[in-house]
């Protein structure tokens, strides 16, 4: 059943890419809106993936790195939908698709990784593992989006326009989009954060846990790093480019945050 | 039911007869009403616009001269000789009077290939007319299909959408980084008819604050009137400059207006927001080294000239998108056509075989008094309904036929051989 879910999870999000890019190119309202559906379609079926994921551990699937994926891709998905409905802007979509469907396919595809399972349940804990890879798709979708502004920006800076450049988003929009990200992502990691504090101080008593793991440094450098893209991305010697390529940097920190700091040197940290 | 059109437009004729042969909307009712009342168009509808003047109509049943006498009419009607008129006209008859209105409408047969505001006119020519019930079944529905045809070719194909002039390149570049103007300011220094090209397109884009600028007072204060825009003060830049988010200038200087320390310093002013430059004078007006300061979109008249250049080549390459979507409504205008006839050739051929039953049962049954009245008339009730069942079978197969021609075809064959010369017509 999970496969079937998938597959139908990966040919909804792959058709709706395609829309998406159609309609970059197209323009008809038709096409965006088709595509839209289907990406919610997919949503659906992607959130019954995860629930059969989540079925096994009866909690939210962080014990392992492919259900940590799955839930990425899904809540950046679920970012994005959230995103194009406020701000009524369709054309990034084609670029956003293809990150949810490489966080989705590849944790399929990588081996499946024996681990000690945590011995923290709980709805705090589901809700700060929850929180926190939520502002991690904010973040990435942050990052496409200031990676879309800086290739617009230097298209109609170097008077090289193509063909899509009528069709994106105009320039100040993305930089809305952005900071719109960010901000989600800021409060729901500062939330997330707080809430995993909260978890270490009821396991202390029971457990080897202490505050003094990389991870939590690591994550409150990320966080005031955003507060501080968020801060300069309204000044005058920021605002633009500048503040874009900030984001893209803070995204990577972001990634090394994930992926180096939670394997190599977090104790209470794998996936999550 | 015929179809056609008889007019002129910017191809066949040249401004001095377009410009007498043009309609003012009381002219184009009264040339209507005239043109019905004398039995020449049965439903008509005129359009006239700076480009064409063209009257479409509806022949009445047998009067297949009606485009000999339009052309006369207009020929009387606006007092230009015929001579001088008749090599300018074009007529067209049915199922290309259809056609050349979708293409009209489509903006295949504009000036300015694609341009959106013959949609407009159509749709303004067509409330009028149907406000002033000059028109009917057939002009509605051709109507209505032209402008479901315009929005089509502007949605679904880039005929409409790359700008082509200088002017709107320059806005449409200015929407790509701040989005709606409506909300933004603009300063535009220079009062001739570039300027005025630029002013028009920011109002027409609703733009919030419009400053206007130029060596004249006099000659920016009228021009600010004509716009309603504010006028500032000339070499002011210090206090100018920083107001806007789009600048244009397309003022005569030998050196540059704009330098980079000028516009640095307004940018300082502004808090670095977004600066968008559009240089149309020659020699410039803007120093070149303006684009490498930070946020600012410099570009001069050649950018805005190759851009134009690139987007009419991609307006060309739309045509045959723009010209399929054409057909496709002339092929849908054409069946409902073909239906409306059917219906009417259905019709007079009921009531020609009723009459001909009618005729034949009073015959042959002159000599047989054993049929009671009764008799007589159930008889030709039971002959009424074999002629309907006889009459539904051939409709069915021809309101089945996909094929239009077939359709037209077996339309025509069932006219030639069942009704009379008189019901032909």
């Amino acid at each position: 059943m999970t496969h079937t879910f998938a597959a139908i999870t990966v040919l909804a999000y792959l058709a709706s890419m395609g829309l998406y890019l159609r309609f970059l190119f197209s323009g008809k309202e038709l096409t965006g809106r088709l595509a839209t559906l289907l990406m919610f379609l997919g949503l659906v079926t992607h959130y019954l993936a995860l629930l059969m994921r989540a079925r096994g551990t009866h909690t939210v699937p962080y014990h392992d790195l492919q259900g940590s994926m799955v839930l990425f891709g899904w809540l950046l998905a679920v970012t994005y939908l959230c995103l194009e409905i406020y701000h009524k802007q369709r054309t990034v979509g084609g670029f956003v698709l293809p990150v949810i469907l490489v966080f989705f396919l590849a944790a399929y595809l990588v081996p499946d990784h024996s681990n000690t399972p945590t011995t923290v349940h709980g709805v705090v804990f589901a809700l700060h593992v929850t929180l926190s890879i939520l502002a991690y798709a904010a973040f990435a979708l942050s990052c496409v989006l200031s990676l879309m502004y800086l290739a617009e920006e230097r298209v109609l800076r170097m008077r090289r326009l193509g063909e899509v450049v009528w069709r994106l988003p105009p320039l100040e929009l993305l930089e809305r989009m952005s900071h719109t990200s960010v901000l989600v992502g800021l409060v729901t990691i500062a939330v997330g954060t707080s809430l995993g504090f909260l978890t270490v101080d009821r396991q202390l008593a029971t457990e080897h846990y202490s505050y003094f793991d990389p991870k939590y440094v690591f994550t409150l450098f990320v966080l005031a790093l955003y507060a501080i893209y968020f801060r300069l991305a309204r000044t005058a010697a920021w605002r633009g480019a500048r503040a874009s390529k900030l984001c893209v940097f803070n995204f990577a920190l972001v990634v090394v945050n994930f992926a180096v700091i939670n394997i190599y040197f977090s104790q209470h940290h794998r996936y999550f | 039911m015929e179809i056609v059109l008889v007019g002129l437009n910017f191809r066949t004729a040249p401004v001095e007869v377009r410009e007498k042969v043009s309609f003012s909307h009381e002219q184009a009712l009264r040339a209507s009403e005239e043109l019905r009342a004398r039995g020449i168009l049965e439903e008509t509808l005129v359009l006239s616009t700076c480009n064409r003047s063209e009257v479409y109509g509806v022949h009445p049943v047998g009067n297949r001269e009606s485009a000999a006498a339009l052309s006369s009419y207009l020929s009387n009607f606006h007092h230009v000789h015929p001579e001088q008129l008749n090599p300018s006209l074009y007529h067209h008859y049915d199922h290309d009077v259809v056609r050349h209105l979708f293409r009209v409408s489509a903006g295949l047969e504009s000036m300015l290939l694609g341009e959106a505001e013959i949609l407009g006119q159509v749709r303004e020519a067509y409330l009028r007319a149907h406000e002033d019930h000059v028109t009917g079944p057939v002009l509605n529905r051709m109507f209505q299909a032209a402008l479901e045809v315009g929005k089509r070719v502007r949605a679904e194909t880039e005929l409409g959408t790359r700008p082509m002039g200088v002017a709107s390149a320059g806005m449409k570049l200015a929407e790509r980084i701040f989005g709606k103007l409506n909300d933004r300011s603009a300063l535009v220094l220079g009062a001739g008819t570039i300027s005025e090209q630029v002013v028009s397109q920011l109002r027409e884009r609703n733009i919030k604050n419009l400053y206007l600028s130029n060596r004249s007072r006099e000659k920016a204060e009228e021009f600010a009137k004509q716009y309603n825009g504010t006028v500032v003060e000339w070499g002011e830049w210090d206090t100018s400059l920083r107001l806007p988010d789009v600048i244009v200038s397309a003022v005569g200087v030998q050196e540059p207006l704009l330098t980079k320390s000028l516009i640095e310093k307004a940018m300082a002013a502004r808090g670095n927001r977004a600066l968008f430059l559009m240089d149309l004078g020659l020699p410039r007006n803007i120093a070149p080294a303006v684009a490498e300061l930070y946020n600012t979109y410099l570009y001069t008249m050649d950018d805005l000239t190759e851009i134009v250049q690139q987007n009419r080549n991609a307006r060309q390459s739309e045509i045959p998108k723009a010209e399929a979507l054409v057909e496709e409504h002339v092929g849908k205008f054409i069946s409902w056509q073909a239906s409306v006839e059917l219906i009417g050739v259905l019709d007079t051929l009921r009531a020609s075989l009723k009459e001909r039953r009618a005729a034949f049962l009073q015959e042959k049954l002159a000599g047989m008094n054993h049929f009671s009245p009764e008799d007589r008339e159930h008889l030709g009730v039971l002959m009424d309904e074999l002629i309907e069942r006889l009459l539904i079978a051939p409709a069915e197969r021809l309101r089945a036929e996909k094929e239009f021609r077939k359709k037209i075809q077996s339309l025509e064959a069932i006219r030639e051989l069942y009704l009379s010369d008189r019901e032909k017509s």
